[in-house]
């Protein structure tokens, strides 16, 4: 088993070695001279080569590189032009905005999506089957922005039901104290009920949102999967040695069949990333995704580095913990590391 | 005939499937009749309804199938009106059933251990305190060796034979009263199947169980069963005593059937059916057709044609086969052995192959014979050794290199998957052309259509079928192709691989004589790959016995396959079960 | 040992396109929504190509005395913020999106597409930097790449084509890998090097034909998955943009507005966004069944 994760960790690390290559080039390309804006508009060309000697923008590129990754390893991801703040900073204090927002999303679409694609594998041409499918095609078809404004318009404005779209905690109650960032879990910690159930709130829609939208993919891959371990020959041999339904369907079925699902897991999470941010300018979330997108209209690169490789960092880890989650179930994986 | 009742009746059963073509009938009318303690053999070819019949028997149908017409009673009980909880009482308790293909049969990311526990717990055969140990004692009675050890293995690092073993050993934990066995053996070597069947048949006899078994190998049926049912196209034609059918069968099917199992004493034209009516007849179309109508060997007769000295191929061992050989592979004092770097397919062997000759390549998997082959074909490449064809060393020609040149038309092969050797999206007429249009002097559509028409004509294949895919093919039509294409520029070498392998009996028998014919009229040399003995005696002059990448034993065929010297040798043709001489 | 069982009276097809052809006549008729989804599909490249010509105002024509009334009978769709008609813009902006995706999609394709059966049928140092590349491009979510191309590049219509052709090299790249990957030691393949194809001719001559179907069928789901980013892209203000007529674009000037009640500028667009999407998704589906019954969902 530890052969398999060092294994694994060994295939992430040239990703991540990649990954920051490319979010330099990336961000070096953006237009503007960040040197100008910094200096002002009212300043001589001698003050912004000042500034730019001194931000380190007049050296040759590979100088750039290993002065960046320098600071990367001291935990400096640079100063934001807009706020003065420091991105690190920023970053930590928006993640678990995000993280929150993420990881409900996914617990609500893999509770709904995982049932109903094994019920629809079980039920061949039924309503749930029928109801499946449907679900599968439109999921995917559904822009997770558009979704997004349909439900705020549908619960928020026609209904009233849900709370206007501005931000993790009405303007009437203040921020649980820090544990972790989720406003969930330190209410609760707190013991504080009103501002649990205040952000509570403020989380339904747009994380039902995230959770429709990644809904599809998990549903038809969960179908797709049961429907061919169903037909395979081992699940024939335990139905010939007479074996109850229930032990066939989830001892003998639905674990083989989730292989391939923990693999799409992978590539829901993508999805889910690249979400998260349109989610979060409808629902003016103050994520990390947000702040992404503040800073791109500014051209202030410091904040896109920081938020492109924190992005990429999750995604390469929980690659990682899938690829290691695999490993636990299929044995094959685990023994031939 | 004991007067008791039959263990199992089946009467007037008749199975139905849904298609996007309609209904379709897959057992027509069916009377079997199983006695306690007796094994029943059912024989059929592929699409005679042998299986269907035993999953409608335990109703195991898919979806689209269901028991349209008859009966089916097991110990007086009604099986077609029974309910499904009826039925999962009975399956596994009372009825069990094997299938072909054992690894796939096993949950591969389940404990072997935990799944027989599992069939245990299921019929309440064992409690959580002693089910451990009645399941590793089925282990032990399926002589699966270390069984305490082999409890915790997973299905993938298990041989197919050892697979096979558990799969019966999951049958016959709860003790049924009658076993199905669907074809337990297709796919494994000769030698394993010997084993693997004289273990299924001591342990039924042994707790008087009934067994039925299901196969399209007389062999098989002769040597194991107390009687035997025909099957063919849903339909029973005959069903007889072991002793009986063998000796006089009665109905024509039967008849045609038995004669077209290869079996020593019987010569290639012996496999055909005795009226001959039914195919076209490969007519003589070819540079050596002459008035003789028999073509002689070309070139020169005193030196040999392919000549292959010390060959070898080595691979480096990868992952799972290192962790393989490490876990079951120890000396005497129980430690693991240093792993070897290298896995040596092919260990040194020289033979040689004359003008018109036909020489039989023959050994079980893993022997190394298909590696040779492939090494003489130059489609992969030796790490040592020579092969001189015609005098020139191929040998060192890179295989990559070897497509494009001249030499390239005169060593072909015939493969023996003819689904698989064919490209899905080329026409049967566009497959034969494409030697042609690679490496042959003919051009123009029309000269190339006509000898793709000739070509059809000599392998029997009608030539309006030229224009069809593959899917659109029968499988002795898709291995009529595959033929063509190989002899179409008169190659000096055909290499021939497994290629009957796939195909029912009775096509098999017209196929052996195509290429017989085919092989007299063109001149040819063949290089006959199998694991089937009975084959290689028919067609070939001289023999090779492989195991282990070397060579065992070799000679004329008469020698080699009737008084064999090498222990091997004689244990191969023991393992093999024939029917009766008539 | 499987007879399939065809006499020589079954009609043989006269050639590989009418055989073709028929079958998909069969499975259409066989499966309405496919043949629902063709039709939606012509009806998106009429529009497309007709655009300018059938919208019944001028999309970028501002009148502010109309701004922000609701669907009538003159405006079907209402008019916007600024006084636009929302139906000619949402009708202009199927050109748009349309040749996006197609450009996208055909970008990818070549790239990705010969990349990935190179990799998977000549394996070594190809497949190795191939892999390297798609893994590089896979460590990132992929809408998160797509916005630092574009924000990197510049906000145009080709950075946009550019950015979503690069986020779905990977997908491309190893479909077509493991398709290639699989039929590199099939028996045909053997045999074409025993007919003395050499290796370029056998991977365009032999195996490219048999994955064209697989890949038609993934190129119809990326064209939903191309217009989605660009849409998406265009919200957030990294696409195309204003005053140009874009579905993703005019999604984001009527978000404002949705939640105090003037939901039209915003629905129609997203519907229609939702719709186009829909119809290649489910002409994706279509075609695979087409092209592999056994492979239907």
């Amino acid at each position: 088993m530890l052969r398999l994760v060092l294994k694994r960790l060994a295939v992430a690390l040239p990703s991540l070695v990649g990954v920051v290559i490319v979010t330099f080039l990336l961000t070096r390309a953006l237009p503007g001279d960040p040197a100008a804006y910094f200096a002002g508009p009212a300043a001589t060309r001698e003050a912004i080569d000042e500034i730019r000697s001194k931000l380190g923008l007049d050296q040759p590129l590979p100088a750039q590189f290993l002065r960046y990754v320098a600071d990367l390893a001291r935990g400096d991801f640079g100063i934001s032009l807009t706020t003065g703040q420091p991105v690190a900073t920023e970053i930590r204090t928006r993640l678990p905005a995000s993280a929150e927002l993420t990881l409900l999303g996914l617990m609500v679409s893999m509770s709904i999506a995982v049932p109903l694609g094994i019920l629809a594998a079980t039920r061949p041409g039924s309503i749930v089957d029928h109801t499946c499918r449907v679900v599968a095609t439109t999921g995917v078809s559904l822009p997770v922005f558009f979704l997004g404004l349909i439900l705020v318009y549908i619960f928020y404005y026609l209904l009233g039901l849900a709370p206007a779209p501005l931000g993790r905690l009405d303007i009437y109650y203040s921020s649980p104290p820090q544990v972790t960032g989720f406003y969930l879990i330190d209410a609760a910690i707190a013991g504080d009920g009103e501002v649990f159930r205040a952000s509570f709130k403020q989380l339904v829609l747009p994380a039902l949102t995230l959770g429709i939208f990644s809904l599809a993919p998990i549903a038809r891959m969960t179908r797709a999967s049961m429907l061919a371990v169903l037909a395979s020959d081992f699940v024939r041999t335990a139905r010939a040695n007479g074996l109850t339904p229930f032990t066939v369907i989830i001892t003998y079925a639905f674990r083989n069949a989730m292989l391939p699902v923990v693999t799409t897991l992978g590539m829901v999470f993508s999805f889910l990333l690249g979400a998260n941010v349109l989610v979060e300018k409808v629902f003016a979330w103050p994520g990390i995704g947000s702040y992404a997108v503040e800073a791109l209209i500014a051209s202030d690169f410091a904040p896109v580095q920081g938020f492109v490789l924190t992005m990429a960092v999750m995604y390469v880890s929980l690659n990682l913990a899938i690829d290691i989650l695999y490993g636990l179930i299929d044995p094959r994986v685990r023994i031939e590391a | 005939m004991s007067a008791a009742p039959p263990l199992l009746d089946v009467r007037d059963l008749t199975v139905e499937f849904s298609t996007r073509r309609g209904i379709v009938k897959a057992v027509r009318h069916v009377n079997i009749a199983v006695a306690k303690g007796e094994t029943l053999g059912i024989v059929g070819e592929s699409g005679s309804g042998k299986s269907v019949t035993s999953y409608a028997v335990m109703r195991i149908l898919d979806r689209a199938g269901r028991i349209a017409e008859g009966s089916v009673t097991f110990t007086g009980v009604d099986v077609c009106a029974a309910g499904e909880k009826e039925m999962r009482d009975l399956r596994g308790r009372e009825i069990s059933m094997i299938f072909q293909n054992p690894r796939a049969a096993l949950n591969p990311i389940r404990k072997i251990g935990h799944q027989i526990e599992d069939v245990l717990r299921q019929h309440a055969q064992a409690g959580s305190d002693d089910v451990t140990e009645k399941a590793t004692a089925m282990l032990e009675q399926v002589r699966i060796a270390r069984p305490q050890e082999r409890y915790h293995a997973y299905p993938f690092e298990l041989s197919g034979g050892m697979c096979q073993r558990v799969v019966i050993a999951l049958a016959l934990a709860c003790r049924p009263q009658l076993l199905i066995a669907d074809e337990p053996t297709t796919g494994l070597d000769v030698t394993t199947q010997q084993t693997v069947m004289d273990l299924v048949v001591e342990l039924t006899r042994a707790r008087g169980m009934s067994t039925i078994l299901i196969t399209h190998d007389w062999g098989l049926a002769a040597a194991y069963c107390d009687r035997v049912v025909v099957m063919e196209k849903g339909n029973v034609v005959e069903t007889a005593a072991s002793r009986t059918i063998f000796t006089a069968p009665t109905h024509a099917y039967t008849r045609k059937l038995m004669r077209a199992t290869p079996r020593p004493g019987a010569a290639l034209r012996d496999l055909l059916p005795e009226d001959l009516g039914a195919e076209p007849e490969p007519q003589a179309v070819g540079p050596a057709a002459n008035g003789n109508g028999i073509g002689q060997p070309r070139g020169d007769n005193r030196a040999p044609l392919l000549v292959v000295e010390n060959l070898v191929k080595e691979y480096p061992r990868k992952g799972t086969e290192g962790a393989f050989a490490k876990m079951f592979k120890r000396n005497d004092t129980g430690e693991a052995k240093p792993e070897v770097a290298m896995f040596r397919a092919v260990d040194g062997i020289s033979f040689d192959v004359r003008r018109g000759e036909s020489v039989g390549l023959v050994g079980e998997s893993g022997c190394g014979k298909s590696t040779t082959s492939t090494m003489v074909m130059r489609l992969i490449d030796k790490s040592d050794g020579r092969i001189l064809f015609d005098g020139h060393d191929i040998g060192t020609i890179p295989a990559s290199k070897f497509a494009r040149l001249a030499m390239r038309k005169r060593i072909q092969m015939v493969f023996q998957d003819p689904t698989d050797s064919l490209n899905p999206r080329f026409t049967a007429e566009r497959a034969i052309a494409d030697p042609i249009l690679r490496l042959g002097e003919v051009t123009g559509r029309k000269a190339v259509r006509a000898r793709c028409e000739a070509l059809a004509r000599q392998v029997g294949l009608p030539v309006e079928l030229l224009g069809r895919f593959p899917h659109q093919l029968s499988g002795g039509q898709k291995a009529r192709v595959g033929i063509a294409r190989a002899i179409v520029l008169n190659p000096d070498l055909v290499i021939l691989d497994e290629p009957t392998a796939a195909l029912d009996v009775s096509v098999q028998a017209v196929v052996l004589n195509l290429l017989q014919g085919l092989k007299e009229q063109l001149g040819m040399s063949y290089l006959f790959v199998s694991h089937d003995l009975n084959v290689v005696r028919l067609l070939c002059d001289r023999v090779i016995v492989m195991q282990g990448g070397r060579i065992v034993e070799q000679g004329p065929t008469e020698h080699v396959l009737f008084q064999p010297e090498a222990q091997y040798t004689r244990d191969l043709l023991a393992a093999i079960p024939h029917p009766p001489v008539p | 040992m499987s007879e399939v069982a065809t006499g020589a009276g079954d009609a043989a097809p006269a050639s590989g396109l009418t055989a073709t052809l028929r079958h998909a006549r069969y499975i259409i008729g066989e499966n309405p929504v496919t043949g629902f989804a063709f039709s939606l599909f012509t009806l998106i490249v009429i529009m497309a190509a007709l655009g300018p010509l059938v919208a019944p105002y001028d999309p970028l024509a501002s009148n502010t005395s109309v701004a922000l009334k609701p669907p009538s009978a003159a405006h079907w769709f209402g008019t916007d913020q600024l006084g636009r008609d929302v139906l000619s813009r949402v009708i202009v902006a199927t050109r748009l999106d349309f040749t996006i995706a197609v450009c996208s999609v055909a970008l990818v394709f070549l790239m990705g597409g010969l990349a990935g059966v190179a990799a998977g049928f000549f394996g070594g140092w190809t497949d190795r930097i191939v892999s390297r590349v798609a893994d590089t491009i896979m460590a990132f979510p992929l809408f998160v790449l797509a916005m630092g191309i574009v924000a990197a590049l510049g906000n145009t219509v080709t950075n946009i084509v550019i950015a979503t052709a690069i986020v779905n090299f990977p997908l491309y790249a190893r479909v077509a890998r493991a398709e290639a990957n699989v039929r590199r030691e099939a028996g045909f393949v053997q045999a074409a090097r025993l007919s003395g194809n050499g290796e370029y001719r056998i991977l365009l001559g032999h195996i490219l034909p048999n994955i064209m179907p697989i890949m038609i069928v993934q190129m119809s789901l990326t064209m939903g998955y191309a217009i989605l980013n660009a849409a998406g892209l265009s919200f957030i203000g990294l696409g195309v943009r204003p005053p140009t007529p874009e579905w993703g674009i005019m999604v984001a000037e009527g978000s404002a507005f949705m939640v105090s009640g003037e939901w039209w500028i915003a629905f129609f667009p997203g519907a229609a966004l939702m719709v186009a999407v829909f119809c290649f998704n489910l002409l994706g589906d279509g075609l695979r069944d087409i092209v592999d019954p056994q492979r239907r969902t």
